[in-house]
């Protein structure tokens, strides 16, 4: 993923280059496609759209027009980034059209991923639409001669407040494309608490497209003349196709072509493996099973879970390398009242988007390539194509399309590079489609990792000290950590704790990890919070109550290093306290119920999950209600938002309760949802309670942050119910049974 | 290639497919109708889900050589104007986040009704409990389809 940081000062200069033509600069008169007639038609104002910026137009009509510049992967950006605009624009939201951005320059980084399109483009986007509501003002003052502070601007009509004189955006459009450009200092933003959009229920602007089946996702894209292909790569990750029964695969029925791709060596961009290219897309999956081919699986063939356990056991018995070492946490485990030794581990995940793998490409008549694709990174796929593909980046075309679930699978591209090659390959367009095997095989799996943990409490039962060994997998690689599978030195609890030891070690993998829905923190939590938990427990102390006493005096703490911003404990105190609260924490509940809570910092919100559980004596376990407490400060809209942490709940029970990716002779077990659950709608809570502190801290997103407490606060609530620890994951692993 | 002539969405549809293709490949490769979803290919997920004469069907399991007379219903054919109570209450409830799975979980709830006007709690999820939601939306879903059931009969 490419640095997700916004300089505001490189868009602006980006922009005034585009607008270069014009006597103020820094304005379009039109969208960016129609730019370069734009000049011509300057004179004849009256017919052109007022195009203040890349993200807002207004025709003569009155049609207002807000561009959603990042990638839709059900965070749901393609509503509520455009309403953030039209708050400032003073447009009827009701009435607006709403385009999905191209890729382009003007609108700033456009991916999605690490909960970063709300809080790098709020206040861009407030400017935007400020920036367009102050010309249409002008405008009609100008037109009515009077000051603009006599006028007012809403829903898509600018009045004249004391004679009670109204034209529309639509009647301004023209006038207002000929003034200049506000200084962006002296724009007057809609203060908090004034807001008439935000903050509001707002439902998708796409509903309507996806109840009545329109065709939105990249799997339903086509290509002028397009064939199908499929592309199968070694079930053991990095291996070559020596041969593959390829003529008598170009022999089926519908089949076009066939042929080996010696690939890179990249991981996470294009492996080696055989493509197929046929009429159809079941002609694919039929020439799919048929196709034999003799791999040079390599060493890694002999890779397995077990194995990896056992290596991992083995690394922890030796000291790693020292991450971090506050006081002495010997001495503090040695003078401790108690102290708890724990060793906890999650497995590998697999994101297991319900759209596959897919992407269509079109080699072009310049040499270069046009992709459409369900792509949350954009930009790094155009890069990617044109690095491998060998041709310059200006003539790579990304198109990308609403996406049918992310959860950070599609940061990568390398279904995009493998459309591109076999594209280019087979000289036509190409439609790319994985089966749900292969995508299930060749994910970029969530990082397994492995916990070796001390604690100790004092006779008061406070947190004293606090040691972990961290076993972290690499890629083939005994020094660097794989992708995501990572974790900061400052991880909560460093800095909460005054003897606060940190060692690691990296055990050589063969498996490509990547980031997933709040990365890293979607494992870590479930270890610290569920081994906080067993430290309470040990204390003596009431779990709340620990946890808060852990956390400490209201104050921030400050951040060291990129990864560990300042962490504000008042805040994180305040939705501990509210889910608590709510959750009716510490009344009497009968044997086998229980509840379990936790909390967690991630993307800059600040989250606690208090999870209620039924055991049966047989170990049957139910989840029959979940409450959350969530400071992300401001919220955009109010119903995107209770989506994004009710799913983060539930795709967090489907996590902790259900999945585990394992390897067998180097390959993946797993291949469908029969051996890879999804929580079904049989099995959710009956409620899951979101309640918001919406504090004026700036906003942040929400597709993570809601994420990582669900799993420790279940198996928290599980001990409670029970009294079985779980140290590892799924929870299914595990026999809950009571007597 | 066989030739077959499909009921689809009230139209006569004609194809020349292989007789093993299953019926959702022919509705989103050689009828243009992407509505239905490809999603493991193994009827386990339920974003196939088309109407066959009414009933409810995984079409990646149903091959197009067993589809005969049969008529069969997409979500395009749902409604001629998504105006089906059930596409209304999903709107009204915000239901879909990614969205990938909404036209399989639709055309489920709406083989419900027709059968169960009135379905309990455990009806909803006993016959949605086939189709998944990689995004979570299930608490809203089973909020919609209660809103549909209690919607004036005529609108089903």
């Amino acid at each position: 993923m490419n640095t997700p940081t916004l300089n505001r000062r490189d868009f602006l200069r980006v922009s005034a280059l585009a607008g270069g033509g014009f006597a103020l600069g820094l304005y379009l008169r039109s969208g960016p496609a129609a730019f370069a007639e734009s000049a011509a038609s300057a004179g004849s104002g009256a017919a052109a759209p007022f195009a203040p910026n890349a993200f807002i137009k207004i025709a003569p009509d009155g049609l207002v027009t807000l561009i959603a510049k990042n990638p839709e992967v059900g965070q749901g950006v393609k509503t509520s980034l455009p309403m953030i605009l039209a708050e400032e624009l003073g447009a009827d939201f009701a009435k607006v059209r709403i385009e999905t951005g191209e890729l382009d320059p003007r609108l700033g980084p456009q991916f999605a991923g690490g909960s970063l399109s709300t809080p790098m483009n709020y206040q861009t986007l407030r400017k935007a639409g400020a920036t367009a509501r102050t010309m249409l003002v002008r405008a009609a003052a100008d037109t009515w001669g009077v000051p603009a502070a006599e006028c007012a601007a809403a829903a898509s009509v600018v009045t004249h407040v004391p004679s009670g004189r109204r034209l529309t955006y639509g009647e301004l459009a023209a006038k207002a494309a000929l003034l200049p450009v506000p200084d962006e200092n002296l724009l007057v933003l809609t203060r908090p608490g004034d807001s008439k959009l935000l903050g509001r229920r707002v439902a998708g602007v796409d509903n309507p497209a996806i109840v009545s089946g329109q065709p939105l996702f990249g799997l339903d894209q086509t290509m002028p003349g397009m064939a199908h292909a499929i592309y199968i790569k070694c079930p053991v990750f990095g291996g070559k196709a020596k041969s593959a029964n390829l003529e008598a695969i170009k022999k089926m029925p519908g089949v076009q072509d066939a042929f080996i791709l010696n690939g890179t060596d990249d991981y996470h961009g294009l492996m080696p493996g055989v493509a197929i290219v046929a009429d159809s897309t079941w002609a694919t999956f039929k020439a799919r099973a048929a196709l034999k081919v003799d791999w040079d699986e390599g060493a890694a063939a002999a890779h397995s879970t077990a194995a990896y356990n056992a290596a991992a056991a083995a690394l922890a018995a030796s000291p790693g390398q020292v991450r971090r070492n506050d006081g002495d946490t010997a001495a503090a485990l040695a003078a401790a009242a108690k102290v708890v030794e724990a060793n906890y581990s999650y497995p590998y995940l697999h994101h297991s988007t319900l759209e596959p793998m897919n992407a269509c490409a079109a080699p072009t008549a310049d040499g270069g390539m046009a992709i459409v694709a369900p792509t949350q990174t954009p930009g790094d796929a155009q890069e990617l194509v044109a690095k491998v593909l060998n041709v310059p980046k200006e003539k790579v075309s990304v198109r990308f399309t609403r996406i049918g679930g992310g959860f950070g699978r599609r940061l990568s591209n390398d279904y995009v590079i493998e459309a591109a090659a076999v594209a280019q390959r087979a000289g036509k367009p190409i439609k790319l489609t994985s089966t749900r095997e292969d995508d299930m095989a060749h994910g970029h799996y969530r990082a397994t990792g492995w916990h070796f943990l001390k604690g100790g409490v004092d006779a008061a039962g406070n947190l004293t000290a606090w040691q972990n060994h961290f076993v972290v997998p690499g890629l083939n690689s005994t020094e660097k950590p794989g992708r995501s599978a990572d974790m900061g030195d400052a991880e909560f609890p460093g800095r909460f704790v005054p003897n606060f030891r940190l060692e690691q070690s990296v055990l050589s993998t063969n498996v490509p990890t990547s980031w997933m829905r709040a990365p890293g923190s979607n494992a870590l939590a479930f270890v610290f919070q569920s081994f906080l938990d067993e430290l309470a427990h040990a204390a003596g102390r009431d779990p709340l109550a620990f946890k808060l006493a852990v956390l400490g005096d209201d104050r921030k703490i400050p951040g060291t290093g990129q990864w560990d911003p300042p962490y504000n404990t008042g805040r994180m105190k305040g939705v501990l306290k509210l889910a608590a609260e709510k959750a009716g924490w510490g009344k009497p509940l009968p044997r086998g119920s229980g509840m379990g809570i936790a909390f967690h910092f991630s993307h800059q919100g600040y989250v606690a999950e208090v999870v209620e559980v039924r055991v049966a004596r047989d170990g049957t376990l139910t989840v029959p209600r979940v409450v959350a407490a969530v400071d992300v400060g401001p919220i955009i809209n109010l119903s995107g938002a209770e989506q994004q942490v009710q799913g983060s709940v539930i795709d967090g029970l489907s996590c902790a309760w259900l999945q585990e990716i394992t390897l067998g002779q180097g390959r993946v077990a797993q291949s469908n949802f029969n051996d890879y659950p999804l929580i079904r709608m049989n099995a959710v809570p009956v409620a899951i309670e979101v309640h918001f502190i919406e504090s004026d801290n700036p906003p942040t997103g929400l597709g993570e942050p809601a994420l990582p407490p669900l799993p420790p606060a279940l198996c928290n609530a599980i001990f409670a119910a029970t009294g079985h620890r779980l140290r590892e994951l799924p929870v299914t692993k595990a026999n809950l049974s009571w007597s | 290639m066989p030739h077959y002539t499909l009921k689809v969405n009230g139209q006569v549809r004609a194809v020349d497919v292989p007789e093993d293709t299953p019926l959702l490949w022919v509705l989103r490769d050689n009828l243009q109708l992407v509505g239905t979803k490809y999603g493991c290919g193994q009827g386990l997920c339920g974003a196939c889900t088309v109407h066959l004469d009414g009933t409810a069907i995984r079409s990646c399991q149903l091959p197009v050589n067993a589809v005969g007379n049969m008529a069969v219903t997409t979500i395009e054919g749902l409604s001629a104007t998504a105006a089906h109570p059930l596409q209304h209450a999903w709107c009204e409830h915000d239901v879909p986040q990614c969205g990938y799975c909404q036209a399989g979980q639709i055309m489920t709830a709406a083989a419900l009704l027709k059968t169960n006007p009135h379905p309990s709690d455990e009806d909803i999820d006993g016959t949605m409990a086939g189709n998944l939601c990689r995004c979570g939306t299930y608490l809203r879903i089973r909020a919609a389809i209660k809103d549909a059931a209690a919607a004036p009969q005529g609108a089903k």
